[in-house]
């Protein structure tokens, strides 16, 4: 359970996040979408504590965020980092057992490494598990990633998952991978918040939506209620028709011309 | 498989560390074959009295080549893992304490206090007696450091080339500084300074080496903890935050822990440049980048490379010697090379 009331952050005399509030509750996928420069990146920072809110206030499962040390946070709450190119001479299960580093203190425990190997095989990497990172393709790291993130927070009901445009630069069938795993996660009861740039994805996978625009918090809701095409022309400046097909179950959104 | 490939790593570098001791007492101007070096351990260590050598061997042995040969590696050990981990810290192979000024800024302080020990410092050596040396250099290292991470970090980020730029500024100001220095230093001082340049194990004693004991071993239990956060650190400082690792606090404990290190080192053998850069970069790439192993891996590699480079440094031009810092750069200068031209290729480091 991700609260947030009354968020603010600048740098220097520029708002970046304005006034933001928003609730994402367990068992749902909340997606914040926004064009470039909206204050999204920054608002999944001060909800991971990378960076500290002017005013506001932040509580993770009914706790200040304030009051939760770096320690604390990373029993429960995971951050899947964009997709960047790992050049580290470790083995995929070395990265995933990273995962549990919270969890143990010098040396993994058999739980630790029965985690690590589960995690790697529901993204389906436990047979590169000795391959080295380097090795893999940006979709099959991002994978490993994913894994290492499953290994931190697994199967811990209070778990919070955070995603910063966790699928840049990937393919569409890797894409629709990593945001089905989100998903399925938080039908298992986890929270989980995603920072998407493509519109039809937030559209398919998401519970929530969140719309920020300049800072602001432009509209909340699901995604039927949330993307008209109205509201997308004032957030993005672009022109869009919205197809709603009964057999998908979300909406799709085309730019025309 | 993984794992067994770093346990049989360790072991081997434990069998090179000591071949490398046993091949360094025994060769030298004095000559202790094997079968008398294992009498004379025998003797000294379970008063055995055999008596079949001659008395100059076990002189030689034991004040000269054995105090010699256990600073060598006290020191190759405490650099290499100083290095380690500074490098995991910067996370750049080229983050090595002799290029980024630390070992510059720990001899400048130890040229500083021997030049105008006596006369500004002398309460100072009063209180420290023996320790005063190193801890002189502690500070310079530590200062340097501290001073290039305020400087080279911003905001969790490490710009490699204002590290990098930095260490150029650092050394040049203390070979300046060191110059300077030289005018109003006496003879002998004057010969304790050039020695400071590229380093050597000709002082070493068993009184240097009760003075080098604490402080590298402060260093390296301080460090060999470090090898999960490293890791950590490795996938990115603001991912390492996300598993619960300190950032600040690890970064604080590695700068101090690893000036420790370099600044008696420095005090005791003056600057030994590229050992630390060689020896753990060499392990990261063929071995495994699991500082867990890395740490002491580079540790037990850097004991036995500086013990082998000291037994050529004093043998190769008998009766004369070598400083060590000729040697240590010949080895780390080509792999210093080879990590420009790899990240040229990459375009990762620079």
């Amino acid at each position: 359970m991700i609260e947030a009331t009354g968020l603010h952050f600048k740098i220097g005399s520029r708002n970046i996040v304005e006034n933001v509030h928003f609730s994402a509750k367990p068992g749902e996928m909340l997606a914040v979408i926004g064009p470039n420069g909206a204050g999204k990146t920054t608002l999944l920072k001060l909800i991971s504590k990378q960076l500290r809110a002017e005013s506001g206030e932040i509580q993770i499962n009914g706790k200040n965020l304030a009051d939760l040390t770096l320690e604390d946070l990373a029993k429960f709450r995971a951050v899947l980092p964009q997709s960047n190119y790992l050049n580290i001479n470790l083995t995929v299960f070395e990265i995933a057992l990273m995962g549990r580093y919270p969890h143990f203190k010098s040396k993994p425990n058999e739980s630790d490494l029965e985690i690590t190997s589960e995690a790697l095989r529901e993204m389906g990497m436990y047979g590169f598990k000795d391959r080295l990172i380097h090795q893999l393709s940006g979709g099959e790291q991002q994978r490993v990633q994913l894994a290492r993130i499953l290994a931190q927070i697994y199967q811990n009901p209070n778990g919070i998952l955070l995603m910063d445009e966790p699928i840049n630069g990937l393919d569409l069938q890797y894409q629709q991978i990593i945001l089905d795993k989100a998903r399925k996660l938080a039908k298992q009861g986890l929270t989980v918040m995603c920072i998407l740039h493509d519109i039809n994805l937030a559209a398919q996978y998401a519970d929530q939506i969140l719309v920020l625009k300049q800072g602001k918090r432009i509209a909340m809701g699901s995604p039927e209620e949330v993307l008209s095409e109205d509201l997308i022309f004032s957030t993005y400046h672009t022109r869009v028709k919205k197809i709603s097909d009964q057999q998908l179950g979300y909406p799709i959104i085309v730019p025309i011309t | 498989m993984i794992l067994r490939n770093k346990r049989f790593s360790i072991i081997s570098l434990l069998l090179f560390l000591l071949c490398s001791c046993i091949l360094s007492i025994c060769v030298g101007a004095i000559e202790i074959p094997l079968k008398n070096l294992v009498k004379i351990l025998g003797n000294q260590l379970f008063n055995l009295q055999a008596d079949s050598y001659p008395k100059q061997q076990e002189a030689v042995l034991l004040a000269i080549r054995a105090p010699r040969v256990l600073l060598g590696a006290l020191i190759g050990a405490t650099l290499s893992m100083a290095g380690c981990a500074v490098q995991g810290m910067f996370r750049n192979p080229l983050a090595e304490p002799g290029l980024i000024g630390v070992s510059s800024g720990a001899s400048l302080f130890a040229v500083t206090f021997i030049v105008l020990g006596n006369t500004v410092f002398h309460t100072v050596t009063l209180v420290f007696g023996y320790y005063a040396l190193s801890i002189a250099a502690f500070t310079g290292a530590f200062l340097t450091t501290w001073l290039l991470y305020r400087f080279a970090v911003t905001r969790g980020r490490v710009d490699i080339s204002s590290l990098l730029l930095m260490g150029i500024a650092i050394n040049a100001l203390a070979i300046a500084l060191t110059g300077l220095l030289t005018y109003v230093a006496t003879d002998e001082q004057l010969r304790n300074i050039t020695f400071w340049s590229l380093g050597s194990l000709g002082g070493a004693n068993w009184k240097t080496l009760t003075v080098m004991l604490p402080f590298a071993l402060a260093c390296m239990i301080g460090l060999l903890p470090m090898g999960k956060a490293l890791n950590a650190i490795a996938l990115g400082e603001a991912q390492a935050e996300h598993l619960g690792i300190n950032i600040k606090r690890v970064n604080k404990y590695i700068v101090v822990f690893a000036a420790l290190g370099v600044g008696a080192s420095v005090a005791m053998a003056g600057v030994i440049g590229f050992l630390a850069l060689l020896v753990p970069h060499l392990l990261r790439i063929s071995v495994s980048a699991d500082h867990k192993f890395l740490l002491p891996a580079s540790g037990l590699f850097g004991a036995g490379l500086l013990v082998l480079a000291d037994l050529i440094a004093r043998t190769v031009a008998i009766p004369a010697e070598l400083p060590i810092g000729i040697l240590t750069a010949f080895m780390g200068v080509p792999m210093f090379i080879m990590i420009i031209l790899r990240s040229r290729k990459e375009r990762r480091f620079l």
